[in-house]
């Protein structure tokens, strides 16, 4: 009998992770303020396109650029947005918000003040439930969401004495989703990121694309001993991977357990990462942090939100990962492995409910977990790319269930799919792959290799193992087209093997 | 020509609809006047004649073609703190240095839309900071009135001292102007027009170089309550690229001006006998009192208990927002640059010539108001000094229908004699402040001469939306007073 793991069957607990030091083990805390992008085609307070790329200083309208007595007007789509990422992390929508200026020169930063919410951000304190591979399960809080622009590019390399600025991401608009210090280890933070990025990019607000920039954390790591009260913490700023993040919690944290066991003090600061390095590197300490002297955007309005505007927006969201999941566990008899795979992307199990509507659900998990997103990981492609949509997938499906191929081909069908060779059932045609279901053909086959190797007959009799030897046989024979059960069961009544 | 320049908005309007005169004529005798008055009093920092003309002659089609638009032909002069599309706009600031906007303020947009005539900006106070129009990088602007039996110059007041004085000086029908702690109804007080600050929110924004973004607003300077309500009803109007304009009608303020006062309230503000104010303008703020009540108004003392906090509010309110709103100004993107040894001293060298004493002063005290462990003394009490005087007006709006108050403790003064004391100079703002930082209408209608033969105003505070009460007393006023003195022309 197999166990199969199961919604019923309890998640294994929570790994404890601790750093083993010269003077024993430390616990890693860590807190995330991730900056997402927010999926809009115009920026947070200005009509320009927030679309990636561009000629530089192509995507700038007078207000980005601060000319003389522009002004801001909010983005409502980008509001909603926010409103939408705080309703699917189950987080109070603070129905009155504000936005702030926070005040600093910076080339990138026309206005000489980025405009974001401060002392009363859109969305309040909410949740959000992080899985790891083994399938133990924690809650990260959510302290807050902000809205908030982002600054332009500052490009040093391009002359030796000069820096170019590129206006377009200047004003785009960002959520900053900021955590309670609820990450206990380096893989976690990653795991964090990545469902976070799950979410966003299920209900849509944010692309979630790391490599443009659409998604960046700020990591806040400290160490403490077991128990103990918590650490001086240091922010390691704009991190881009969720393998980065892991990479930089770790470092972050032997670098101050060495420091303390030492003697030393960790001293608050702001840290940068090296992704070649994987290390980081001291930006400036709290001391020297600017005084950003906030205080309300007297050009803008406070946020005043209607109850019902936010009813709308929770009605609109589709099921988040979680839910889906476990629908995918009750509806389709998926493990919770198959079921978190098929669901950490909506645009892959969107792609995995219409291979399975009509078929086997597990045979349609198999072939779009192992065989479909096998491909895509390895060539490095996205759900949208894939040369094999659903639809032919599940023709290629149809063909196994209908015994026109046998599984082992219709692999081989996959790879000429994929190659864009054309439909399964016209590869099938063309390529004369139809699985021989006629006994009379697979007899025929049979009898000639019975004939021919009589030596092997006895054998066969006495150690019925050896059948694997005449199945091969027959199935080379055939040129794998021979339906495998069939071959099986004749090769068993000529021989006389009892089954 | 010049009888032309004499003409009020009202007269101008109703000669060009006579056909007494064209837009052409009537904008070629203020470009003349203009060409002889402006090298003494300093009022236009950039004349448009071209400009002018064509606009001009573009309205004289229109009229003739039976298409006349409400303000069409009628020559403006404006501020130059509203940036004009293809028109230098500086703010009087030499960091702007020759910046030419690539769009149009909606408040100018507005006269346009409606025909009005550039006649060229106006000089103002650097960033609109001043009371005197003594900080422009343009130099100062020159009051056309004197003292009696004197040739000092004297302070147009500030910061509208260009609007104020061309108006003044006949130099054009009426300016825009603009108002954050009184740089509209000051100016017009010290020469002797109509000014008015409507409601926050009336006029847009957009376009308007800001000074302090919650007290910053747009209203003109006219030779008359119905020129000022024929201006405001032009410039107002809901515009969505400022989030802070007012989504709502605008009543008919020129039928307000002849509207009758009788019966109407009008509260007199105790706290507003400034100690040490000049005996002529308490006493013309008591013959204010009794035009009102021959008018038929009820008169009833009322009290805003916070007003000596509101000054000191106003001056870490402004310089906290300006000091924010300023920032853009680095030398990166337009304006002046004063390239330095790297980023931080292209920075400090291009604001220190860019910036002129008065903006730097302000600016520092805004930084300073509004950093760490000082925020809450300073910004943040004086918001709640906001949200008391607001709530003294409110309680004062319960009893009456306006208040009625001097514009200003002193009339139009000398040069340097209170540049040198920033305090003193602040102290001219001490009636006016109250009025933005509580958000309401306020107008200063020139009410006498004082015994040195210069103008006082009276300013009518309105409540909130309520220009119109303020249009009709400042109309009873004006005709009480039947203030008609003008300037002798020495220039």
């Amino acid at each position: 009998m197999t166990i199969h793991l199961s919604s019923s069957v309890e998640t294994p607990a929570r790994k404890p992770f601790l750093l083993p030091g010269e003077t024993g083990l430390w616990e890693v805390v860590v807190g995330m303020e991730v900056h997402a992008q927010v999926a809009s085609k115009s920026k947070l307070f200005s009509a320009a396109s927030a679309e990636y790329g561009g000629a530089p200083n192509a995507h700038v309208s007078f207000v980005d650029a601060a000319m003389p007595g522009m002004l801001p007007v909010i983005n409502r789509f980008c509001v909603e947005q926010a409103v939408r990422t705080g309703l699917a992390l189950g987080a109070k929508i603070n129905r009155w918000s504000r936005f702030d200026r926070k005040n600093y020169f910076y080339p990138d930063l026309p206005q000489g003040y980025q405009i974001s919410q401060y002392k009363d951000p859109v969305v309040g304190e909410g949740v959000l439930s992080v899985d790891m591979d083994d399938g133990a399960r924690f809650d990260v809080r959510i302290e807050r969401i902000h809205l908030e622009q982002d600054a332009g590019k500052s490009i040093h390399d391009l002359d030796p004495r000069a820096t170019f600025v590129d206006l377009n991401r200047a004003g785009v608009a960002l959520m900053e989703i900021v955590s309670f210090p609820d990450i206990r280890a380096p893989e976690e933070g990653a795991a964090y990121l990545k469902k976070l990025r799950a979410i966003l990019r299920a209900i849509g607000t944010c692309d979630g694309n790391m490599d443009e920039g659409s998604m960046r954390a700020d990591v806040n790591v400290s160490v403490r001993r077991p128990g103990a009260p918590l650490g001086t913490r240091c922010e390691i700023k704009n991190v881009n991977s969720m393998r980065f993040v892991a990479q930089a919690i770790d470092f972050e944290a032997r670098r101050q357990i060495e420091i303390l066991e030492s003697g030393g003090v960790i001293r608050q600061e702001t840290r940068l990462f090296n992704a070649q390095t994987g290390e980081t590197r001291a930006l400036r300490s709290k001391e020297d942090a600017p005084d950003y002297r906030y205080f309300p955007d007297p050009d803008l309005l406070p946020l005043e939100l209607e109850e019902a505007w936010i009813e709308a927006i929770r009605l609109s969201l589709p099921e988040l990962p979680d839910a889906k999941r476990a629908r995918f566990m009750a509806d389709y008899g998926l493990s919770f492995y198959d079921a978190r795979v098929l669901t950490a992307d909506a645009e892959r199990a969107q792609f995995y409910e219409a291979v399975a509507a009509g078929r086997d659900p597990k045979i349609a998990a198999n072939w779009v977990s192992v065989e479909l997103f096998g491909r895509l990981n390895k060539e490095d492609k996205e759900i949208s790319d894939s040369p094999v949509s659903a639809d032919a997938l599940g023709g290629l499906l149809d063909l196994i269930a209908d015994g026109t191929i046998s599984g082992k081909i219709a692999k081989d069908v996959f790879e000429k799919m994929w190659a864009g060779e054309g439909g399964a059932a016209a590869i099938v045609e063309r390529e004369g792959l139809r699985q021989i279901t006629d006994v009379g053909a697979i007899e025929a086959a049979i009898d000639a290799l019975i004939a021919a190797n009589p030596d092997k007959l006895d054998e066969v009799k006495a150690k019925p193992k050896a059948l694997g030897w005449w199945v091969g046989q027959v199935m080379k024979a055939t040129g794998g087209k021979a339906n495998p059960g069939a071959v099986n069961d004749i090769l068993k009544a000529k021989l006389g093997i009892a089954d | 020509m010049t009888e032309l320049t004499k003409l009020t908005l009202a007269e101008a309007l109703a000669g060009l609809d006579a056909k007494r005169f064209s837009a052409v004529e009537l904008t070629e005798a203020f470009l003349a006047a203009i060409a002889t008055a402006n090298p003494h009093l300093n009022a236009f920092v950039l004349e448009t004649p071209d400009k002018a003309r064509a606009m001009a002659a573009a309205a004289d089609a229109r009229r003739a073609r039976s298409e006349a638009l409400p303000l069409d032909g009628a020559p403006l002069g404006i501020k130059d703190l509203f940036c004009t599309e293809g028109v230098r706009t500086t703010a009087c600031s030499k960091i702007l240095g020759d910046f030419t906007p690539p769009y149009e303020s909606t408040v100018t947009a507005h006269l346009w839309r409606d025909g009005a005539v550039m006649l060229g900006k106006l000089n103002m106070d650097e960033f609109a900071m001043g009371s005197s129009n003594e900080s422009s990088a343009f130099g100062p602007v020159v009051n056309p009135w004197r003292r009696h039996a004197s040739n000092a110059s004297l302070v147009p007041g500030g910061s509208s001292g260009g609007s104020a004085s061309a108006v003044a000086a006949d130099l054009c029908l009426a300016a825009t102007a603009s108002d954050t702690g009184g740089s509209i109804r000051q100016p017009a007080a010290f020469v002797g027009a109509v000014g008015i600050k409507p409601t926050y929110g009336r006029c847009s924004r957009y376009g308007m170089v800001a000074f302090a973004s919650s007290l910053d607003q747009a209203g003109p300077i006219a030779k008359t309550v119905e020129d000022a309500a024929i201006m405001l009803a032009s410039m107002a109007g809901h515009d969505p690229k400022d989030s802070t304009s007012l989504n709502l009608p605008l009543p008919d303020w020129r039928a307000a001006t002849k509207a009758s006062v009788k019966g109407l309230k009008i509260g007199i503000p105790k706290e507003y006998r400034a100690p040490g104010m000049a005996a002529e303008i308490d006493a013309l703020w008591a013959q204010g009192v009794e035009w009102l009540k021959d008018a038929g108004c009820t008169i009833v003392e009322v009290s805003l208990p916070h007003t000596r906090y509101a000054l000191p509010a106003y001056y870490i309110v402004a310089p906290a927002e300006a000091s924010s709103n300023l920032a853009r100004y680095d030398g990166m993107r337009y304006g002046l640059r004063v390239a330095g040894k790297d980023l931080t001293e292209t920075y400090e060298q291009t604001r220190a010539a860019g910036f002129g004493p008065e903006v730097q002063r302000r600016i520092l005290i805004g930084a300073y108001v509004l950093s760490a462990g000082y925020y809450d003394a300073y910004y943040l009490r004086a918001q709640q000094v906001r949200r008391k005087i607001l709530g003294d007006f409110e309680a004062a709006f319960a009893q009456v229908d306006a208040l009625l108050t001097p514009t200003c403790p002193n009339p139009a003064f000398g040069f340097g004699e209170k540049s040198g004391d920033p305090v003193e100079m602040y102290l001219n703002d001490i009636f006016t402040v109250t009025a933005n930082l509580a958000g309401l209408p306020a107008m200063s209608v020139p009410a006498a001469l004082d015994g040195q033969g210069l103008p006082l105003g009276l300013q009518v505070i309105g409540r909130a939306l309520d220009e119109a009460t303020c249009f009709a007393v400042g109309s009873a006023l004006e005709r009480a007073a039947g203030f008609t003195a003008r300037p002798t022309r020495w220039w």
